[in-house]
């Protein structure tokens, strides 16, 4: 029965950050902050992982690739398809609900406890505008993370087979280029999206009716990585299997 | 002036208000107090719209609160100015931010008209040339300052505050106290003060309402409320050893 209370007041509080706008200069200043906060302040640790799990992604592939009829190009063909359908998409996204989630959370929660949302609907702003919208506005850029991602787990990829000695940069460049499908791209952006939303809105929900203290903003926190993380990869299913299957 | 006929609020079963009415007094301090659970916050939040009454009505001037539409709740929030008991100043903005908060959002003015703006509430309520300072550099005493400054700053017809001295020493406490009160006679706004600290209601208690478990047992002002011989006030009042001493001088004077 909780859940089903608590997905009716996800969906009311979805209502309520579309109505009510905040004026207009004051949210594009905040639309820009949020851009900073989650986006740009994200891409050091997508970069740092993304290129480190590529390499890895490589090197296992090429280790279990130990036929001599197999083509080393598999190598490179494996790395794409793995960081295009699944590594950038879906780990990343659970990555980021970890870091950007928390941070939603945790921030809305101490605005709760510390009772500026209180102060924010005293003044007569509409909170959840204010505070949820600019947030959804800003993650719509994060397919420009993943896009990174792409991009940076395949260069890892690159140096860690070619400079680990495991294949060459013509193998590599042919298995890049074999059987390439441009609507994976399609697929992957478009879950990559759907994953943006959920990491704006479950986080900004759980942080935004959380009830109780520093404790429960702690809690809140937790609850809001597991529950992304849970939409996530359900979301992931579903599109998945809407879209390739 | 606000005016409560009859406001009754539940949570579950539990019965909060038990039907108050009352009125607030434009150009006074008026004082909610009660002991802890005898319905002041409840009360207040009814009062701010933040809870919705299950029985009876709250009117600003002619207008009850209940018959406003969206539009009509939001411009009467313009013209309410809130001190929370912890401050709620936004944490990531600096004092000059907060103060200025109410009016980048409701009014047309220029970024000079409202910095002019900002530094006079703040030279007001003594804290000129703090403007750059973020809230968790400032005391609990200057927090509370600044949400009186941003509580003030687009000139409000309606000034509530909750527990504003909790947390800070007496003398402090006294400075928070007189600022209210010459803010709200040099305004001429109504402001509603809900308390439990008998000093404030020595200090500016010009209208006080005594809530006792949800309902209104008293109402009078700061010299009324050591005559009185209502036995819930006097046993709120003289809870405290300074003001039972108070009470004996004066019964061994009579």
């Amino acid at each position: 029965m909780k859940y089903l209370s608590d997905i009716g007041s996800y969906f009311l509080m979805l209502k309520k950050v579309f109505g009510g706008f905040t004026k207009g200069s004051v949210l594009r200043e905040l639309i820009f902050k949020e851009i900073d906060d989650l986006v740009i302040g994200s891409l050091g640790i997508v970069a740092f992982i993304s290129f480190f799990v590529g390499g890895v992604i490589t090197i296992q592939t090429a280790l279990n690739l130990t036929n001599p009829l197999i083509p080393k190009s598999l190598i490179a063909f494996a790395t794409r398809q793995s960081i295009i359908l699944e590594f950038a998409p879906t780990f990343m996204s659970i990555i980021m609900a970890g870091k950007v989630g928390s941070f939603i959370t945790s921030s809305i929660g101490s605005m709760r406890v510390t009772e500026q949302i209180d102060a924010l609907e005293v003044m007569g702003i509409n909170s959840l505008n204010y505070l949820v919208f600019p947030k959804i506005v800003a993650m719509m850029f994060y397919p420009l993370v993943i896009a990174l991602a792409m991009f940076l787990g395949i260069m890892g990829g690159y140096v860690a087979g070619v400079y680990g000695g495991f294949t060459n940069s013509t193998d590599f460049g042919i298995g890049l280029r074999d059987t390439f499908e441009p609507f994976h791209l399609v697929y992957a952006f478009l879950k990559t999206f759907v994953f943006a939303f959920i990491i704006a809105t479950v986080p900004s929900w759980q942080g935004y009716y959380m009830k109780g203290g520093a404790l429960e903003v702690g809690k809140a926190s937790t609850n809001s990585f597991v529950w992304t993380s849970v939409l996530i990869i359900l979301a992931n299913y579903i599109i998945t299997q809407l879209l390739l299957s | 002036m606000i005016t409560v006929e009859n406001v009754k609020k539940s949570f579950g079963d539990q019965e909060i208000l038990k039907g108050i009415s009352t009125t607030f007094v434009k150009g006074k301090t008026n004082l909610i107090i009660g002991q802890s659970g005898s319905g002041k916050s409840v009360m207040l939040k009814c009062l701010l719209g933040l809870f919705t009454p299950e029985e009876g009505r709250i009117y600003y001037e002619d207008k009850a609160i209940q018959d406003m539409d969206d539009d009509q709740q939001r411009e009467l929030r313009e013209n309410i100015g809130m001190l929370f008991q912890g401050g709620a100043l936004f944490d990531s903005m600096t004092i000059e931010e907060n103060v200025m908060f109410p009016l980048r959002m409701f009014t047309k003015q220029s970024k000079e008209e409202m910095l002019t703006r900002v530094n006079d509430v703040l030279e007001r309520v003594n804290l000129q040339g703090e403007n750059k300072k973020y809230p968790a550099e400032i005391s609990g005493g200057m927090q509370k300052r600044v949400s009186i400054a941003r509580a003030i700053v687009n000139r409000p017809k309606y000034l509530f505050c909750d527990e504003p001295n909790s947390g800070l020493d007496p003398k402090t406490a006294t400075v928070i106290d007189n600022l209210i009160q010459e803010i709200t006679h040099e305004f001429d706004i109504t402001t509603v003060v809900v308390t439990h600290d008998m000093n404030s209601v020595m200090e500016i208690g010009e209208h006080i309402n005594f809530l006792k478990n949800g309902l209104l047992v008293w109402k009078g002002n700061q010299e009324d409320i050591f005559k009185t011989d209502n036995k819930d006030v006097t046993d709120f009042v003289y809870s405290s050893d300074l003001f039972k001493k108070i009470r004996e001088v004066q019964l061994k004077g009579k």
